[in-house]
């Protein structure tokens, strides 16, 4: 069935739309979202299976050959972003049962996490660049729904900051696909790659990687543009936090590795270089935000930008080893940062405060959510054998491979600042004195803590059993190195 | 012809920069309209400006019109169609609860608001 890539695009699609249809219905609301949930995570791990066997799938719509239809390409990388989008929206919509009010229930709530997920599934999927920026925009549409639902003072002002950032970085976008345009004449991205690499180094190409790293780079959160992040990401409740946290800023560096791998890998001394020393930056500042704040959302909303950071390093020294580190560090962080959003979640519904001074002692009455929140910040931080701790033994190998010692030893160093910002949580909430009020009952926690737990031993699977991934994995780097997959699969049938 | 529209094109950021710098919503909605214009101009003229016919195959004709700017600024436009009325909304919404629409007031969080 050559369709099945469509699959984790169209069912979210049209679950949202039949979910439209009654929006009062708060019961059937979830229990229909689920079934949307489940459905697409089964036809995306019939993808990841048919990927595995049958190598990079790819259709091109509406019976135009290649490079004139728009083209759909699903890859391991691709189709493994695919399946962890979907399943941490799985995880949040759950816990969102409990943790969001009705009234946001009511006001389309799960519609816009489902035409959300169609637009991140689809800029995962797609092969054609325009056809990207159209996919983004879906996305983005649907997370201004989701920031602004609700309608507190807080939203709205931070709200309308991040619609604004990004209007003018999709306004970018397509100046920069215009350029591109010029230069090649072609949207195809297979297409794309096969005319710049006959084009060779020049100015111009330069010049359009490097806005692409900026349009990228303002949605992904990389130093100097994720400026708006931290304030924006703060306004929203957890689960549209954990959801934006999670996905969000993985799509700008998806789409970052996807254009540094096929497109502009002509001139990698300069564009490269400029992306290793912005994710060594990205890193330093993330450090700096993740140390300052006593305000626990801030805090795991810094690590994402370290996370950046991180994965970007090891897409930026282009080797095997590095390459394949920074897929294993970016599924990791999806997973993780959803843990980790939903665990701070229930410390914030318990103690009513996202201030660290103001809690402490929870220990004594919920041990469990305690130790499973150490176990998450292990993770986080990459202790072994904890997911984090593959992804980056790998980046730091490609770094060493790549004759970058000083920037891999900084890598392992900020591992200690993380552990150390995520331990500050621990140590403040959970020991000490008890302090302040418990606001929620025994049942709303257990209900809270249940998708938590679930998704948290997810992660600790992930790292223990990373060795049954490293098929996957393997798969994926290969096709990130080797272009010439990609460009084959798309134009199977017409060269 | 492409230098008179690049100058246009030109012109239009540089208007929506400036008014996208200033403190009044209403007048950064504005700009990122302008802003958007001017992209959609720049499409247009990124694909080149040439062509004698319309982009439909016949016999004799050779020298036809790019169609796939024309259908990227017809998408682009719906885009920027929706988002900017939804940035209205928005803008309208937060004058009436946070009282303002002057953006350096809008600043602080919930620590201090």
């Amino acid at each position: 069935m050559i369709n099945l890539l469509l699959l984790p695009v169209l069912i979210p699609f049209l679950f949202a739309a039949v979910l439209l249809l009654f929006p009062k219905k708060v019961k059937a609301q979830r229990v229909v979202t689920m079934i949307g949930l489940a459905f697409a995570l089964a036809s995306s791990i019939a993808l990841l299976y048919k990927v595995k066997v049958n190598g990079v799938q790819a259709l091109t719509l509406g019976s135009w050959a290649p490079p004139f239809g728009i083209t759909m390409v699903s890859d391991m990388f691709s189709a493994l972003l695919v399946t962890s989008s979907l399943l941490i929206a799985l995880f949040v919509v759950w816990y969102s049962f409990t943790s969001i009010e009705e009234e946001r229930e009511k006001a389309f709530y799960y519609p816009a996490i489902l035409f959300m997920l169609t637009g991140v599934n689809g800029a995962f999927t797609t092969g054609d660049i325009f056809n990207m920026f159209v996919f983004f925009e879906v996305l983005l549409m649907s997370s201004y729904v989701l920031i602004v639902l609700g309608g507190e003072k807080i939203q709205l002002k931070e709200s309308i900051k991040y619609i604004i950032v990004n209007i003018v970085s999709s306004s970018l976008f397509v100046i920069t696909v215009g350029y591109l345009y010029s230069v090649v004449g072609t949207l195809n991205m297979a297409d794309i790659s096969v005319k710049l690499a006959e084009i060779g180094p020049s100015g111009i190409v330069t010049v359009i990687a490097v806005l692409f790293l900026i349009v990228f780079g303002i949605k992904g959160g990389i130093f100097p543009l994720f400026f708006w992040l931290p304030g924006s990401y703060g306004a929203p409740p957890i689960p549209v936090l954990a959801l934006f946290g999670a996905l969000l800023t993985k799509v700008g560096v998806y789409a970052i590795m996807r254009t540094y791998t096929l497109f502009f890998t002509t001139d990698v001394g300069y564009t490269h270089n400029l992306l290793m020393i912005l994710s060594i930056l990205t890193i330093v500042v993330g450090c700096i935000g993740a140390l300052a704040y006593f305000n626990v959302k801030q805090i795991i909303i810094y690590n994402i930008v370290i996370a950046v950071g991180v994965i970007l390093f090891g897409a930026s020294v282009m080797n095997e080893s590095g390459m394949m580190g920074s897929v294993f560090y970016l599924i990791h962080d999806i997973l993780i940062k959803g843990a980790l959003f939903l665990l701070i979640g229930i410390i914030i519904k318990i103690t009513g405060t996202s201030d660290l001074r103001k809690m402490g002692g929870l220990m004594k009455r919920y041990p469990l959510l305690a130790w499973v929140y150490l176990i998450v910040a292990f993770g986080l931080a990459g202790i072994p054998p904890l997911s984090g701790f593959i992804g980056k033994l790998l980046i730091v190998q490609g770094g060493f491979e790549g004759d970058l010692l000083w920037q891999s030893i900084f890598i392992l160093a900020s591992s200690l600042l993380v552990l150390l910002s995520a331990i500050r949580i621990f140590i403040y909430a959970f020991w000490g004195e008890e302090k302040g009020q418990h606001l929620i009952s025994k049942e709303k926690y257990r209900h809270l803590l249940a998708p938590a737990i679930t998704l948290a031993s997810l992660t600790v699977l992930y790292g223990v059993g990373a060795e049954y991934l490293v098929p996957f994995m393997t798969d994926a780097t290969n096709v990130l190195l080797d272009p010439s997959i990609y460009i084959d699969a798309v134009f199977e049938g017409v060269k | 012809m492409e230098i008179l529209m690049s100058i246009l094109i030109g012109f239009l950021f540089m208007a929506a920069v400036y008014l996208i710098l200033s403190r009044s919503l209403l007048r950064i909605i504005i700009g990122t309209g302008l802003l958007s214009h001017g992209t959609h101009l720049l499409l247009l003229t990124m694909g080149g400006l040439g062509g004698e016919s319309a982009p439909v195959l016949a016999e004799g004709i050779t020298d036809y019109a790019d169609p796939l700017p024309q259908a990227l600024i017809l998408t682009a436009i719906v885009i920027s169609f929706g988002v900017t009325a939804f940035s209205l909304v928005l803008a309208y919404r937060a004058y009436k609860v946070v009282g303002t629409d002057n953006m350096d007031l809008m600043k602080g969080n919930e620590d201090n608001d």
